[in-house]
């Protein structure tokens, strides 16, 4: 296996730097479109807050895998996009959506007197959202974002389906060629838990002071 | 746009409902599976048995943080290797059991962790053993308020069959490429379908989760 590794570092690093890439990518596109979402669902609007809800509940009960595909089979062929693009657009639309969930939990989280306080001391609605709320409600969640974000490196390997270039398609292609099929997987199954594993006890950690301390961060 | 609607033919959505059915059978068998065995590795993971519960533990934390998608491919083609062989539908159960029980024990560990101290002690004080006041007090009132993320988590269980489409699992997913790729224009229509099928099918489970969450907590 150590022989496997230094013939095919090349491929492998390759494929951690796109996994890396991809991931941090959908990470900051789904925490932008994520509470944009969430704060539709707690505009005082009604229909702002069902079209929210209705974008959230479909994308949260859709595959990863038919959505990722949808963008590699219809989209790329409108727009012509990599497989690595439609993979993390893909990702990015699933992972939006739990976000926002997260988020606007995080949001009601928040006692409702901060944000008639900020009201009552004449900011708007959107500067109390954007100055008092919004600020508690991230360091509230930032356990559950820590975990989302975990998912989401995992979840990036769908990318191997579009040839996305990332972990999980290089292991499949090493395998292909070196008719190796327990290798590699091993290989890059090390490799994932190197992203995810000191991050999932971080948030451990976190998550056990934020108990301590009675939810204040 | 005359091969939207003709790819709903009756002949393409009994082909797509024939792996509904697949999709049905082998996320109903994992999900039996993978809440007993949860159920089971939690407890271990509470309990605090010297080291084997630490081991057990590591051994969770591994797999929860494995990509799923791995978990199958190597069920599939790296298993063969040292002699164990299944086929497609039993590496599909296989990879996924594995996978959602570590999720499972996660989950019921800090449902057993959240009931209140005092209901062990005072059913230890009253005189139940430990595996009595484990199992008649404590999991009952864990089990309950653990009811939403179990839930949510037998959802992604049946949205992540669709990853078996990559062994060729002959469920929803692999079933609507199939279409697709005999009939081009079919592919708008596919999606749409497979869209709705999974909505539907997650959306009736959350409903009922949610239906047995106020019925438990009342």
């Amino acid at each position: 296996m150590i022989s496997l590794f230094q013939s095919h570092a090349g491929e492998f690093f390759t494929g951690f730097g796109w996994t890396i890439a991809s991931s941090v990518i959908a990470l900051i596109g789904s925490l932008i479109l994520g509470t944009a979402f969430a704060l539709l669902e707690v505009i005082p609007n009604k229909l702002a807050n069902i079209i929210g809800r209705i974008y959230i509940e479909v994308v949260r009960n859709i595959p990863l895998l038919v959505i990722t595909m949808f963008f590699y089979v219809v989209i790329a062929n409108i727009i012509k996009i990599s497989g690595f693009a439609a993979g993390t657009f893909g990702l990015t639309l699933y992972t939006s959506a739990f976000i926002a969930e997260t988020v606007r939990a995080g949001i009601n989280a928040v006692p409702k007197g901060q944000l008639e306080g900020a009201m009552s001391n004449g900011l708007s609605w959107w500067q109390a959202m954007r100055y008092i709320v919004l600020p508690q409600a991230f360091k509230l969640v930032i356990p559950p974002l820590g975990n989302q974000f975990i998912n989401l490196i995992k979840n990036s390997s769908v990318l191997a389906f579009v040839a996305g270039l990332d972990l999980m398609y290089q292991a499949n292609q090493i395998s292909q060629t070196t008719f190796d099929t327990f290798g590699p997987f091993i290989i890059v199954g090390i490799f994932y838990l190197i992203l995810t594993m000191p991050m999932s006890y971080y948030m451990r950690y976190l998550e056990n002071r934020l108990e301590k301390n009675g939810g204040r961060a | 746009m005359s091969g939207f609607f003709s790819a709903f033919s009756w002949v393409n959505m009994r082909f797509l409902m024939m792996g509904l059915g697949v999709t049905i059978e082998v996320a109903v068998v994992s999900i039996i599976l993978s809440f007993i065995i949860g159920s089971v590795l939690g407890v271990i993971r509470y309990v605090k048995i010297p080291y084997f519960s630490q081991i057990v533990g590591f051994i969770i934390d591994l797999i929860r943080n494995l990509p799923l998608l791995l978990i199958i491919f190597f069920t599939y083609f790296a298993l063969p290797k040292i002699g164990i062989h299944f086929g497609v539908v039993t590496s599909t159960i296989f990879a996924l059991t594995i996978f959602e029980s570590a999720m499972l024990a996660e989950i019921i560990r800090s449902g057993i962790l959240a009931v209140p101290k005092g209901q062990l002690e005072g059913a230890l004080s009253n005189g139940l053993n430990f595996k009595q006041a484990l199992w008649h007090i404590i999991l009952p009132q864990a089990y309950k308020t653990m009811i939403p993320p179990i839930v949510s988590q037998f959802v992604s269980l049946i949205k992540d069959t669709s990853l078996a489409t990559i062994i060729m699992l002959p469920e929803v997913t692999y079933r609507a490429q199939i279409v697709y790729a005999q009939e081009p224009s079919a592919i708008i229509s596919m999606f749409l379908a497979l869209a709705v099928i999974y909505f539907i099918l997650n959306f009736i489970i959350s409903k009922i989760g949610d239906l047995l969450d106020r019925r438990m907590a009342a």
